[in-house]
C-alpha cells in the first residue's frame, strides 16, 4: 500500500513541477496547489497506513492509526490554504495591473523596469 | 521569582501588539505609539532572557507541561537569545525609521502589525525546539513577508512579490517534504530527540540524504548559491523600511536553520555534508561578489552583499571548530546590524537624490557631510577594518579555515572582503565624491524628515560599532552561544532532562 501511495505521489509531484514551469500564472498556482496534496500524502504516507481504528479512544480499541501525522497534515492544510488564498489574489491583482498572465512577459529588472 | 514562561515572552509580546493593532487601523498615531512600546518591551523581554541564559545556561519550556519529546519544546540557548535580542533591536530602528519614509497610505493599511507578525514568526523560528514547529514558524513570518512585500501594490511590487510567494510555496512544500521523510526515519519531531535518534542509528546514507534536502530547503530560504536566484529581483521591489527588514532578518533565518540542524542533527557523517555546505558557500560568495560588482544600483550592490554574507557565515559553519563556529555566530549577528544600517543610510541616499543609480549622483558630501561620514563608517564595518564590527568575526572564521584545513577556502573570503570594500566604496566615491551631476540636480527635500531619517541611520551605526570595539565584552555571550554549536549534548541535556 505504500508503494502504491508513493507511486501516486511521485505522479502528482511531477504533474506539479510540469504545472509550475508552464508560463500561465494561473496553471503555476494549479501546480503548487498540486504540490501540496503531494506533500500532505507523503506525510501520511511516511507515517505508516498501519493501524485499523481512527485515533479517536474508544473502550476496546487498541490499534491506533499514528495520531501524529494527521494533526500535522491538518496544520499543513490550513497554511497551504491561507496561501494559496493570498496567491490567487494577488494573480488577480496582477492581472488587473499587468494585464497578461503570462510568466514571461513578467521579467524586468532596475534598468528597465 | 521562577519565571519559566520568560523565554516566550518575545515571540508573545509582539505577537499580542500586533492583534491589539489590527482594531485601530485608521488611526496612526495610535499604531505608531502601540508599536514602538511593543517593541520596547520586547526589548526589554530579550536582554533579560539573555542575562538569564547566561547566568543559569540554556533556558527551555515544554509548553502545557508534557515531558520533553511529546510536547512542543521551545528552547532559549545563547545562540537563539542573541538572534531574538538583534531582531527587535533592528526592528526598532526601523520602525522609528518608518515614520518618516514609508507614507501614510501604507501605515493605514496594516503595515505595523504585519512587522509585528512577522517579528513574531522570526523570533519563534529562532526560538523552538521542534522541527514542525519550525515550519510554522517560518510561515508566520512568510505570510506577513507576503503582506509586507506587496503592501502598496506599485507594478513593480505586484510583479516580484508573485515570483516571491511561489519561490517560497515550493520551498514550504519541501521543509514538509523534509520533515514527513525526517518524520518517517526518527519517529519524533523534537529537534533535541531527533539529534539522540540520529546518533542511536549513525547517520546511515538516508540522513545525509535529508540533511541535502534541509540544506535545499533552508538554502532557498537563506539564498545560497543555486538558490539565490529569487532575490535580487524580489528585494529591491519593496520600499526601504520593508527592504531593510528582510535584508537584515529573513535570509538570516534560514542561515540559523542551516546552522542549527548541522550542529545538531547532521555531525555523525560530516565528511560529505559539510563539504558539500563549505562548497556551495564559496560558491555563494564568489556569485555575491559578482552580482555587487555588476551593478550600478544602489540596492542590488547592498543586495548582493546579503548573498556574499550569507557564504561567508555558512563558511564559518561548515569548518565545526571553535573558530570557525565563534566566528559564524559573531559575523551573523554583525551582519544583521550592518546590513540594517547599510540600507537604512542607502534609503536616505536615495531619498535626498530622488534616484537609485549610480551614475545620477555626485557632490553629496557639501551638503549631506553627517550622511557621507556614516556611511563611511557602516562601510568599513561591512569589509571588515579592525576596529569595526566586521573584523573579528572575518578574522575567527578565516582561523577557523585555515585550523581545518581550508586554507583556500580562508584566503577566497580574505578576497571577497576586497571586492566587499570596493563594491561599497564605490557607492561612496560616486555618490559622495566630485561635483553634483548638474544634469541630475537635487530634488527639494525638507531638511526635517532629513534630520528624522538620519536619527534611526545613525544610532544602528554607533550600534554596530560599539558591537565591534565591544568585542572583549561580548565575546563570553559568543563563546556560549559557539559552546552549544560544537557540542550537541549541551543543548540535549537541557531540553531532555533525566
Amino acid at each position: 500500500m505504500e508503494l502504491l501511495l508513493a507511486i501516486l505521489i511521485g505522479i502528482l509531484f511531477t504533474a506539479a513541477v510540469y504545472l509550475i514551469l508552464s508560463r500561465s500564472l494561473l496553471k503555476v498556482i494549479l501546480g503548487t496547489s498540486l504540490l501540496s496534496h503531494g506533500a500532505h500524502l507523503l506525510i501520511l504516507t511516511m507515517g505508516g497506513l498501519g493501524g485499523s481504528a481512527p485515533p479517536v479512544l474508544i473502550d476496546g480499541v487498541t490499534d491506533f492509526a499514528d495520531p501524529l501525522p494527521q494533526a500535522l497534515i491538518l496544520t499543513a492544510i490550513v497554511i497551504s490554504f491561507g496561501v494559496t488564498a493570498v496567491i490567487l489574489v494577488m494573480a488577480y491583482r496582477m492581472y488587473s495591473v499587468h494585464k497578461t498572465d503570462n510568466m514571461n512577459e513578467l521579467r524586468g529588472n532596475d534598468e528597465h523596469d | 521569582m521562577n519565571m519559566i514562561n520568560l523565554l516566550l515572552f518575545p515571540i508573545i509580546i509582539p505577537f499580542f501588539f500586533a492583534m491589539i493593532l489590527l482594531f485601530f487601523k485608521e488611526q496612526v498615531v495610535i499604531q505608531r505609539v502601540l508599536t514602538v512600546i511593543g517593541l520596547a518591551l520586547s526589548l526589554v523581554a530579550s536582554i533579560w532572557l539573555l542575562v538569564t541564559v547566561k547566568a543559569e545556561g540554556i533556558q527551555t519550556v515544554t509548553l502545557g507541561s508534557w515531558p520533553a519529546p511529546f510536547g512542543i519544546t521551545m528552547v532559549s540557548d545563547m545562540f537563539s537569545a542573541l538572534l531574538v535580542t538583534t531582531t527587535i533591536l533592528i526592528t526598532f530602528f526601523v520602525v522609528l525609521y518608518s515614520f518618516q519614509s514609508i507614507g501614510i497610505e501604507r501605515e493605514r493599511f496594516f503595515y505595523y502589525p504585519a512587522i509585528l507578525f512577522m517579528i513574531t514568526g522570526i523570533n519563534g523560528a529562532f526560538t523552538t525546539g521542534d522541527i514542525f514547529n519550525m515550519f510554522v514558524f517560518f510561515e508566520v513570518l512568510l505570510i506577513a513577508s507576503y503582506l509586507l512585500i506587496v503592501l502598496g501594490g506599485e507594478k513593480r511590487q505586484l510583479r516580484e512579490s508573485i515570483k516571491y510567494i511561489l519561490v517560497n510555496v515550493i520551498s514550504s512544500a519541501l521543509f514538509v517534504i523534509a520533515v514527513a521523510y525526517l518524520y518517517s526515519i526518527v519517529g519524533t519531531l523534537n529537534m533535541a530527540d531527533i539529534s539522540v535518534k540520529i546518533a542511536e542509528i549513525n547517520q546511515p546514507g538516508i540522513i545525509s540524504v535529508l540533511a541535502i534536502l534541509f540544506l535545499i530547503v533552508f538554502g532557498i530560504k537563506g539564498a545560497i548559491f543555486p538558490l539565490y536566484f529569487w532575490l535580487p529581483g524580489s528585494y529591491a521591489a519593496p520600499p526601504i523600511p520593508v527592504l531593510t527588514l528582510f535584508g537584515a532578518l529573513l535570509t538570516k533565518v534560514g542561515v540559523y536553520a542551516i546552522t542549527r540542524t548541522y550542529t545538531l542533527f547532521f555531525v555523525h557523517d560530516i565528511g560529505f555534508t559539510h563539504q558539500f555546505l563549505l562548497v556551495l558557500s564559496l560558491l555563494t560568495i564568489v556569485a555575491g561578489c559578482i552580482g555587487a560588482l555588476a551593478y550600478f544600483d544602489l540596492k542590488q550592490i547592498i543586495i548582493y552583499n546579503i548573498i556574499i554574507a550569507v557564504g561567508v557565515i555558512l563558511f564559518g559553519v561548515a569548518q565545526m571548530n571553535t573558530s570557525g563556529l565563534e566566528g559564524a555566530v559573531y559575523y551573523l549577528i554583525h551582519d544583521m546590524l550592518i546590513k540594517a544600517a547599510l540600507f537604512v543610510l542607502i534609503g536616505i541616499i536615495i531619498y535626498v537624490t530622488g534616484t537609485s543609480n549610480l551614475r545620477e549622483m555626485g557632490g553629496l558630501i557639501k551638503s549631506h557631510a553627517a550622511l557621507g561620514w556614516f556611511y563611511l563608517i557602516a562601510a568599513f564595518g561591512l569589509a571588515g577594518i579592525p576596529p569595526l564590527s566586521g573584523f573579528i568575526g572575518k578574522l575567527l572564521i578565516v582561523k577557523g579555515g585555515f585550523e581545518a584545513d581550508n586554507a583556500f577556502g580562508s584566503i577566497v573570503l580574505l578576497v571577497s572582503s576586497l571586492v566587499v570594500l570596493l563594491s561599497v566604496i564605490r557607492i561612496f566615491i560616486y555618490a559622495f565624491w566630485g561635483p553634483q551631476n548638474p544634469d541630475y540636480p537635487l530634488p527639494v527635500t525638507s531638511k526635517r524628515t532629513y534630520r528624522q531619517l538620519m536619527a534611526p541611520a545613525v544610532l544602528l551605526v554607533l550600534v554596530t560599532v560599539a558591537y565591534g570595539v565591544g568585542t572583549e565584552w561580548l565575546m563570553p555571550y559568543i563563546s556560549d552561544a559557539s559552546d552549544v554549536l560544537r557540542d550537541p549534548s549541551i543543548y540535549i541535556n537541557a531540553v531532555l532532562k533525566e
